[in-house]
């Protein structure tokens, strides 16, 4: 028998691709809901770090994406799926201070190499699935009792 | 160290009018990076940095930074105020650069977080 967790909180945000005025929002309203609720705040940070990364290699990157965001009874999962150039080689992408980054971006304070090794320091189960040319899906678990 | 006493010994100014600056920070983030910012992420930190765009505060936000200096005599725009404001986050500006602001908050005990 196969026992499903219950789905307690989910909301989809939707993310535009090289739009910095709105670059972050998501994950600001993330927080605030969050904050609202009786889960550890190490677990909260982690969550927020893997949101807020991968919302931004949204905006650097892709032309569109969406940001889901469930709790269950058992984890936080946030999903991030976007259309845009996709990742060639996802193992060197994992690579701490791997970017393609413009200097633009760099002078935003982005681009450094380090979202997507922050992604997988703070979540438990990380999956990362990329189709050259049509984009790039994220999937990110972080166990409210890992830190337990 | 209270952010009123930060304010005076970095000669400061305080951006966010009506904010506590009684509130104590003893731990100093200082970087142009925001993904550094976040992966030494310790609750209650004062920020340091040169970038003045929207992203900081946000990025402030998620870190859940106490207070940001702005470094350089860089002034951030009204919106970044008034989000910032918003996220019950202080903001300050000072003349001096990176090296001076981290040096004299060192003089200060300040601890770093990296
Ligand atoms: N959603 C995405 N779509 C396309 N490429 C991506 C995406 N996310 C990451 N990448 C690629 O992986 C690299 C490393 O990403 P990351 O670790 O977040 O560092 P940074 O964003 O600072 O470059 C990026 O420079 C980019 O080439
Ligand atoms: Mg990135």
């Amino acid at each position: 028998m196969t026992v499903y967790s219950e789905e307690l909180f989910k909301r989809v945000f939707t993310v535009y691709g090289h739009n910095f005025d709105t670059a972050g929002e998501t994950s600001t309203e993330i927080k605030s809901i969050l904050k609202g609720l009786e889960i550890d705040s190490d677990i909260i940070r982690r969550a927020l770090v893997v949101a807020f990364e991968a919302e931004m290699n949204v905006v650097m990157y892709a032309n569109i994406g969406t940001v889901s965001f469930v709790i269950t009874d058992e984890a936080i999962d946030i999903e991030v799926a976007d259309e845009g150039p996709g990742i060639p080689d996802i193992e060197q992408a994992m690579q701490e201070g791997f970017s393609t980054a413009s200097d633009e971006m760099r002078e935003k304070g982005f681009g450094f190499g380090m979202g997507l090794p922050n992604i997988k320091k703070n979540s438990d189960v990380l999956k990362i699935e990329s189709d050259v040319g049509k984009g790039t899906k994220l999937l990110a678990r972080i166990r409210l009792d890992s830190n337990a | 160290m209270r952010l009123e006493e930060i304010k005076d010994i970095l000669h400061g100014t305080v951006l966010t009018s009506d904010l506590d600056l009684s509130l104590e920070v003893d731990t100093v983030l200082a970087s142009d990076g925001m993904s550094e910012i976040l992966a030494f992420h310790t609750p209650g930190a004062l920020m340091v940095t040169g970038l003045t765009n929207i992203q900081s505060v946000r990025t402030a936000y998620i870190a859940d930074v106490r207070a940001i200096v702005y470094i350089r005599g860089k002034l951030p725009n009204e919106k970044l105020i008034a989000l910032a404001r918003d996220k019950n986050i202080v903001v300050m500006a000072t003349e001096f650069g990176m090296f001076d602001v981290c040096g004299i908050l060192r003089e200060h005990n300040m601890k770093g977080a990296m």
